[in-house]
């Protein structure tokens, strides 16, 4: 049977306290006083829906043989690029294989669950790698910066090993403009919320969940997991009454210490059940725009041999408070802070230089000597160590996945970065290799020579001149 | 077997330009006020050279790309001139381009000048760098003092080191420097500090502070080469001559191979090894009177006081607090205010501490002249710690 062999989840360990939020905004809309509970995930600076989805992937294929996955979909409606596909840099991150087909699917807020109902109706026995992730702007002030998170989720699909039977799904289609946003916009425009709750969520969701049900065969009570992504409280008690699925059914929205995550929170919300799940559990997990999909699964025995990786929960258990509501404003570009003359460097990127070197910059890929055994990145022609010096010897050696320490180290107050100081250091990986990296995600006064750090995916400089973002791979803290 | 360039080059003049923040100044009139004082020393005319080098490093900064505003800036007699740049070793390498011309008998004159016009970028600091396109893609967002910062954390890790212990030994770097720039009238920065101002000082990069940062300075050095026995017949003597010349570039062992601790310069290591060999200096510590090193930040110098064979390993915070680099101590570093406070025109540095190093050899150092100068050695380096160009030069009385 075809189902999901695989998930991983990635939630950025920045938590925006929303009472700093209200009390910046609460004089030009009292309204959103209600919503100063909680916090949400907000991105690092150098945090893209790319560098999430990267992340969320890498935690989903531990352990899994990247040279089975045979597609990747990604999708978000915050993709990087319009015009260059963004799940392909996905896969070069990852180090995919190249012979795979990939797509990026977006255009509505049901765009990973639908790309999952396809990735699960098409797959052909080839892993089908399905990434979701989103990064939304919000106006300042709306309420919309205080509902929406930031995250990403990654579910494997295919007819292996397989942890959550797919039994089937249901799907309509119907242009409920609840919100939008046009082309070239940074922002979404929103009706009002008791129109697009009575009208929307309470009658679409209940419509797609019921034709599953009908289709499948499935009583409303027999259902153990009800994801419902959608943050208005009542919303998925409603969803669950209208439908007959016990209340007790209905899942954690994660409204109260994440947010909404956008395209990416049913994946979201899915992962988080299958952490918690045991076998033979009924999920079934709603998608909400234009329209609404629901897909229903059921947990195998394989599920409890999944081994425990980070995931959703763990990233939301890895969390450092932000209270600063500027640094928000001025890491998601909201607030044009003074950067100083340094920042007027130009960024212009040679793509004929990125693309001879897209192993390296993309899949921090360096080189093995066939000849000494020495380990080093980048790859070059000639061996670096000294006591060998052989010609043209080196083979690919993937180091984004090997531990690292720090050998030495500094907090830079002169570089410009948007986030001062600009950490970055020597790092020592196990088995051999070194390099000069910015480091990312570290706390102040908390970095040491020897502390323990993993390699993540990141946005190394952003080309305002040109709208190119350059991706490369910085150290952040192991724990982190 | 080669045979070296040991007292087969003399230097038959120097000049040296006023270094600071020189916003009266165009690169063009740094050259002449250092050319004036160097050809006047050197007692020639400039139809007499044969031959020149230039060396600038941010080339995009007032001076311009190839040899041709050398050429033009001194009116050069259609000579062949070339530009080199090998970061802030470039001034070393300009001198060292000058001084193979001679030695291989090429030409009898030579002539070295190093230039860097650096205070029209609007902003504090170096210019940025704009490193090759490849580079630019992966290098961190390293600048200078987050580059050599590293060197304390790693020195501290090897060693032992409390964070206070260190940042009290560099302190007294600086505060040794500024005290020796005050007597210095081409120096740029020429104010004393104490102690207390350099551990108080706002952090540039951890654990620098501002008094840990030499000075960014416009200025230009410049020296006139010639063989010995011209020298002599030119009238000069005493003559000082080039004891060893030597400098070492990182192959990429200390960047991406595992054996470097980050706590030291590797080719500082090799290239003063090599230069005493070359000079006939047995023990260094013994055997040097002067030295002026790259002290591009104080934890450089302290570092690089173990790199030159000086204090041993894991010992130059002790010598330095012991005074033993001091003005009045047994071997005095930076006697002119070093890179701290002469300041550091990129270009012209490694010219510069030569400057200094022909003037107390000759006597003429006036308040900073200490007695019996005999071997003097400089220290130029450009880069950063895991990937660098060390210069490393002798230089004596040949009497």
């Amino acid at each position: 049977m075809v189902g999901i062999t695989g998930f991983g989840g990635y939630i950025p360990r920045l938590r925006l306290q929303r009472a700093t939020v209200v009390a910046a905004n609460q004089w030009a809309n009292p309204g959103i006083a209600a919503l100063a509970k909680g916090e949400r995930a907000m991105a690092n600076w150098d945090e893209d829906a790319v560098t999430l989805a990267v992340e969320a992937a890498r935690d989903c294929l531990a352990g899994i043989d990247r040279e089975a996955i045979g597609q990747i979909s990604f999708a978000s409606t915050s993709l990087p690029f319009t015009d260059r596909q963004n799940a392909g840099i996905v896969a070069a991150a990852l180090s995919l294989p190249a012979a795979i087909s990939a797509l990026d699917v977006t255009g509505s807020q049901r765009a990973g669950t639908s790309a999952l109902i396809a990735a699960l109706s098409a797959t052909n026995g080839a892993g089908h790698l399905c990434v979701v992730a989103d990064k939304r702007q919000a106006r300042p002030g709306s309420t919309q910066e205080l509902t929406y998170g930031v995250g990403a989720a990654a579910v494997t699909v295919g007819a292996g090993k397989v942890i959550a039977d797919f039994i089937g799904h249901h799907s309509i289609t119907e242009d409920f403009v609840d919100h939008y946003r046009a082309e070239g916009r940074r922002f979404d425009y929103y009706w009002e919320e008791r129109w697009i709750r009575q009208e929307g969520h309470l009658k679409l969701i209940p419509a797609a969940i019921s034709g599953l049900l009908e289709k499948t065969g499935v009583a409303a009570d027999a259902i153990d997991r009800l994801i419902v992504p959608v943050m208005s409280r009542g919303a998925g008690p409603g969803i669950a009454k209208a439908t007959g699925i016990p209340a007790e059914a209905v899942a954690d929205n994660l409204q109260a210490n994440c947010g909404d995550t956008g395209v990416a929170h049913p994946l979201v919300m899915l992962v988080a059940a299958l952490e918690a799940a045991k076998p033979g559990e009924r999920i079934l997990v709603a998608g909400f725009g234009q329209g609404a999909d629901a897909l229903l699964f059921e947990t195998t025995d394989a599920l409890a041999d999944y081994p425990a990786r980070r995931g959703v929960a763990g990233s939301l258990e890895q969390r450092r408070e932000e209270t600063n509501y500027i640094k928000y404003l001025t890491f998601n570009g909201l607030l044009d802070m003074e950067r100083g003359m340094r920042a007027e460097q130009d960024k212009q990127t040679a793509l004929t230089t990125l693309h001879r070197n897209r192993d390296m910059l993309l899949g921090f890929i360096g080189g093995r000597c066939t000849k000494c055994g020495t380990l080093q990145i980048p790859k070059t022609r000639i061996c670096v160590n000294p006591n060998c010096g052989e010609h043209n010897s080196q083979v690919d050696e993937p180091f984004a996945e090997k531990p690292a320490r720090v050998m030495s180290w500094t907090a830079d107050q002169l570089a410009y970065s948007i986030d001062p100081p600009a950490h970055y250091g020597m790092v020592q990986f196990e088995g051999g290799g070194r390099l000069m990296v910015d480091f990312t995600d570290v706390d102040p006064d908390a970095v040491e020579v020897d502390m323990a750090i993993r390699m993540v995916f990141r946005i190394k400089d952003v080309d305002e001149a040109r709208g190119f973002v350059r991706y490369f791979w910085k150290a952040a803290p192991a724990g982190a | 077997m080669a045979s070296g360039i040991k007292d087969k080059v003399a230097i038959l003049g120097m000049g040296c330009a006023k270094f600071g923040e020189r916003y009266d100044a165009d690169a063009e009139d740094l050259m002449v006020e250092a050319f004036e004082e160097c050809i006047a020393d050197a007692g020639i005319d400039v139809s007499e050279i044969q031959a020149a080098w230039g060396s600038t490093t941010f080339d995009e900064m007032g001076v311009g790309k190839s040899a041709i505003p050398y050429a033009q800036a001194l009116r050069l007699p259609n000579i062949p001139v070339t530009r080199v740049e090998n970061y802030c070793a470039s001034g070393s390498e300009a001198f060292r381009g000058a001084a193979y011309a001679v030695a291989s008998g090429a030409c009898d004159i030579a002539l070295a000048i190093g230039v860097e016009k650096l205070k029209d970028t609007g902003f504090g600091g170096l210019p940025n760098m704009n490193p090759a396109p490849p580079n630019s893609q992966w290098w961190a967002n390293i600048t200078a003092p987050g580059g050599f910062a590293q060197l304390a954390s790693a020195y501290r890790a090897k060693h032992g080191i409390s964070k206070d212990d260190l940042k009290r030994a560099i302190a007294h770097v600086s505060v040794k420097s500024h005290a020796n720039g005050v007597l210095n009238e081409k120096a740029h920065l020429r104010r004393p500090i104490t102690e207390e101002d350099a551990l108080n000082a706002p952090i540039i990069a951890e654990p620098l502070g501002l008094y840990d940062c030499c000075g960014v300075s416009d200025g230009a050095a410049c020296a006139i080469l010639t063989t010995p026995e011209i020298a002599k017949s030119l009238g000069k003597g005493p003559v000082v001559t080039i004891k060893a010349l030597q400098i070492a570039a990182s192959n990429g062992t200390e960047a991406s191979f595992n054996q470097w601790d980050g706590s030291h310069f590797l080719t500082t290591r090799v290239a003063s090894q090599r230069a005493y060999d070359e000079a006939g200096v047995k023990n260094p510590r013994d055997d040097l009177s002067l030295i002026e090193v790259h002290d591009c930040f104080s934890v450089t110098e302290l570092v690089t006081m173990e790199d030159l064979h000086i204090s041993q390993e894991g010992t130059a915070p002790t010598d330095v607090m012991d005074g033993f680099y001091d003005s009045d101590g047994t071997i005095p570093c930076q006697i002119d205010g070093g890179l701290k406070c002469f300041g550091h025109p990129i270009g012209a540095s490694g010219i510069r501490m030569l400057y200094e190093m022909y003037l107390q050899l000759l006597g003429r150092a006036a308040e900073r002249q200490r007695d019996e100068v005999d071997m003097c050695l400089t220290h130029n380096l450009g880069g950063f710690p895991h990937e660098n160009v060390a210069a490393v030069c002798i230089v004596g009385r040949n009497d």
